[in-house]
């Protein structure tokens, strides 16, 4: 998995690609995660959109990601699903749980400026 | 019964960096098998699973132990069986992944998925013998998902 971080508007948008897999692509997310609530950044906005593979562990480390980050005060959304990973969060009754969007400016504008950044 | 066409069989060490190795002979398995392209992810990812499944949970990380996968190509439906060294385990007492309680778990969706993607899923546990888990995927099946049959 690679990650490239851009912040827009206190909001962290978080490009993701490749694989989000037991083993280094599920580490490398909880890392990022991680630092960024270690910096202070509460704001997360994932986009999934050129993520090719995600499987059972990488669901989890999503949901992890979302319970750390809303255990902090923060939100943690995400962005461009592809339809495999749509239908993933869809079988697993996470849709609903997850606050996702398709337009990135309507994304960032949607986190609450009161959580901090 | 539908007769036998052909039979693949891949013996792997237990490693991790192994799972992409299964995936990539699934694919080509599903696709000589024409299955479309939906179900072909679909059989990939119930095979990424009972692969990382029998080496994480079965071998317990052992590189020093084997997974075997035998794929069977008959007329009407493609059988995936997926052999560990391990001690086996009860899917009948797997907690189910949607109910409200363990919505937020980060484990225990990967057997769900594997049920939802296939046709029919058996885990067959012998003591001493390693556990072997059976995978069924037919031609042109109902199994539409995100739609799910009932089950943990």
């Amino acid at each position: 998995m690679k990650a490239t971080l851009r912040l827009i508007d206190s909001v962290t948008v978080v490009d993701m690609s490749g694989r989000i897999t037991l083993g280094e692509g599920c580490t490398q997310l909880r890392e990022l995660i991680r630092e960024q609530l270690g910096k202070g950044n509460k704001h997360l906005l994932l986009n999934l959109a050129d993520v090719t593979y995600i499987d059972s562990s990488g669901i989890g480390e999503l949901v992890s990601g979302f319970t750390r980050v809303s255990n902090e005060g923060g939100q943690l959304k995400l962005l461009s699903l592809t339809k495999k990973v749509h239908d993933l969060l869809q079988i697993t009754k996470l849709y609903t749980v997850f606050d996702v969007h398709d337009d990135e400016a309507k994304a960032i504008g949607s986190f609450e400026k009161s959580a901090g950044a | 019964m539908a007769a036998k066409g052909s039979v693949v069989e891949v013996v792997l060490e237990s490693d991790l960096k192994n799972v992409e190795v299964a995936e990539e002979v699934t694919r080509r398995v599903s696709s000589t098998a024409g299955f479309d392209e939906d179900d072909q992810h679909k059989i990939d990812m119930a095979v990424h699973e009972s692969v990382i499944n029998a080496i994480w949970h079965g071998n317990k990380n052992d590189p020093s132990k084997h997974i075997w996968l035998r794929f069977e190509i008959f007329s009407d439906r493609l059988e995936i069986h997926v052999r560990d060294q391990g001690n086996g385990y009860d899917p009948g007492h797997l907690p189910d992944p949607l109910s409200q309680e363990n919505l937020l778990s980060v484990s225990g969706r990967g057997i769900f998925l594997i049920r939802t993607f296939m046709d029919d899923f058996r885990v067959e546990s012998r003591a001493g013998e390693g556990t072997e888990v059976v995978l069924v995927k037919r031609l042109n099946s109902n199994n539409s998902a995100p739609s799910r049959r009932e089950g943990p």
